[in-house]
């Protein structure tokens, strides 16, 4: 049976400037994603047939270029082991960039060192975790990530950057709390939800020192009328689409059978 | 059953059909005598929901989780002493520095709509504002929050940290509400967001390590558990001396309080 798709392609094509893939990240952030399955990539030019797709679901096959998030709390988790990498991976980049190396205030320096420590924490528990519930073969591989987009010499492109995982790591935890069906998964989602929060709030105050842009009436949302004082939660296959545009994420990710409720 | 009115605003109609029918399941998992919260209550799962059971298996506190109606007037406890503890700050005149001054008004404001939401979801159930004394008087304290910076600096930190832990610590007991959850998580990211700049504001990282309290002694309690390092189970001591070891793993994890812990601290500000 032919599965339903979205394509969501990349905007990274060499072609378009330096902030351009931000741009769009922002921009496909308020994207409303229709249909009952999605299909993510990359890199347009790497096709997959429908035939490799179902072939995947089935065998749930360890491959660099596709992976298949499963279904239940394991896809929740792998879509948190994915987000975690791609952080880690960020931050990583960042402290072997020139702007960390010529960062002068200690509290700065401070802050991008010690968000670099967490998420590859973040990551690597993940990692671990999932090993002792699941097959290798339905666990995330270890992915591949393009930073060619982001200037890692400039300090508003990376703070920038870092904003927006770090808001969309809150968002996506936030989404996918109810998706959770083990109370253990929804704590330990908790743990790491707020930890990410702490982390969006002092990128923010990086960028505009003092000011009300850690919790921002740009980054918050209203509930039912009380005013503007909530954090989104974004259901995964939106914040998927985001990562998908930002072209950091080289490896294609099937989100079929995530949970929606 | 003012929460069922809200709840009609919203355009899942899901929500409505089970209303009540999880009464029964619930009360294996709840205190006796609380019937009456449950039944007030609309949940947004069938009866027969995986949820539940796997709420009731995997933990062993499952018994002695309370009643959403409970956690809410119990995080509107908390929402009403951090609403009037900014909203006296605020009026203090020469209390908050001129600079700091956007920064609580913005607090003031998501804590008034915590505190509206809260009321909204609760209805009739909701309970009164208690009576507040940041002096701390009711727990043996003499505090001076209103006429010292420095100390209501500290009290902040010390509110918005203890309100992150203590979301966190109920979001088990909303497992089976996903409107209620939801909502639940989406304050708790805000008060870490205060948190974190508070903290900083008071030249502290904007996490917290290990135990790490430097806050009046009295409030230990608001940092006791979160020097944990096993997390499912794996124990993460001593597994990252290349990514700042185990203070940062403590760090990269925030931990609960339970509601016996929560309203322990709370007390010392409630007459």
């Amino acid at each position: 049976m032919k599965k339903p798709m979205i394509n969501v392609q990349s905007f990274h094509d060499g072609r378009e400037g330096k902030m351009n893939s931000r741009r769009q990240f922002l921009k496909i952030g308020g994207l409303a994603v229709v249909g009952s399955s999605l299909f993510l990539y990359s890199c347009e030019e790497d096709g997959i047939t429908d035939e490799e797709i179902n072939a995947l679901d089935a065998k749930g096959v360890d491959n660099k270029r596709v992976f298949n998030l499963g279904t239940g709390d394991l896809a929740i988790l792998n879509y948190a082991y994915i987000l975690e990498q791609l952080e880690a991976a960020f931050y990583t980049a960042v402290i072997n960039g020139s702007y960390y190396e010529g960062i002068t205030d200690a509290k700065e320096k401070q802050i991008l060192t010690d968000l670099w420590y967490h998420e590859v924490i973040h990551r690597d528990f993940l990692k671990t975790a999932l090993n002792s519930i699941a097959s290798p073969g339905r666990i995330a591989p270890d992915l591949e990530f393009n930073f060619s987009s982001v200037d890692f010499g400039s300090r508003d492109n990376v703070l920038t950057v870092s904003q927006i995982l770090e808001d969309t790591g809150v968002s996506a935890y936030n989404g996918a709390g109810k998706l959770l069906e083990s109370a253990d998964y929804l704590l330990l989602a908790g743990k790491i939800v707020s930890v990410e929060a702490r982390h969006a709030a002092a990128i923010r105050d990086l960028i505009r020192p003092g000011t009300t842009y850690f919790a921002g009436d740009d980054v918050l949302v209203d509930l039912l009328g009380t005013g503007i004082a909530y954090d989104k939660a974004v259901a995964p296959r939106d914040v998927l689409a985001a990562v998908a545009a930002t072209g950091f994420l080289e490896t294609k990710i099937i989100a079929n059978n995530l949970p929606t409720a | 059953m003012n929460i069922i009115k809200f709840l009609e605003n919203l355009s899942d109609n899901q929500l409505l059909e089970t209303k009540g029918s999880r009464r029964d399941s619930l009360n294996q998992i709840t205190n006796a005598g609380k019937n009456f919260a449950q039944a007030s209550i609309p949940f947004a799962l069938a009866a027969t929901s995986k949820k539940t059971s796997a709420a009731t298996m995997s933990m062993s506190s499952a018994m002695f989780q309370a009643s959403p109606t409970d956690v809410l007037n119990f995080a509107l406890t908390l929402e009403y002493l951090e609403r009037e503890f900014y909203q006296i700050g605020m009026d203090t005149a020469g209390l908050i520095d001129a600079d700091d001054r956007d920064v609580f008004g913005l607090i003031l404001r998501h804590e008034n709509s915590h505190v509206d939401l809260l009321l909204l979801a609760l209805g009739d159930d909701a309970i009164d504002k208690p009576t507040f004394d940041f002096t701390g008087a009711p727990g043996g304290l003499a505090l001076n929050p209103f006429g010292d910076y420095p100390t209501f600096l500290a009290l902040s930190q010390g509110f918005e940290d203890t309100g992150v832990r203590a979301y966190k610590g109920q979001a088990g007991a909303l497992i089976d509400n996903d409107v209620l959850l939801e909502y639940a998580l989406q304050i708790h990211s805000v008060e870490a967001r205060h948190a974190s700049q508070v903290r900083r504001m008071r030249d502290e990282k904007g996490w917290i390590t290990f135990e790490e309290n430097t806050l009046p002694a009295a409030f230990s309690g608001i940092y006791e558990g979160e020097d944990n390092t096993i997390q499912l189970g794996i124990n993460l001591a001593g597994k990252f001396p290349s990514f700042g070891g185990d203070a940062a793993v403590t760090e990269a994890f925030d931990e609960p309080l339970t509601m016996a812990e929560v309203n322990a601290i709370a007390g010392v500000f409630i007459v």
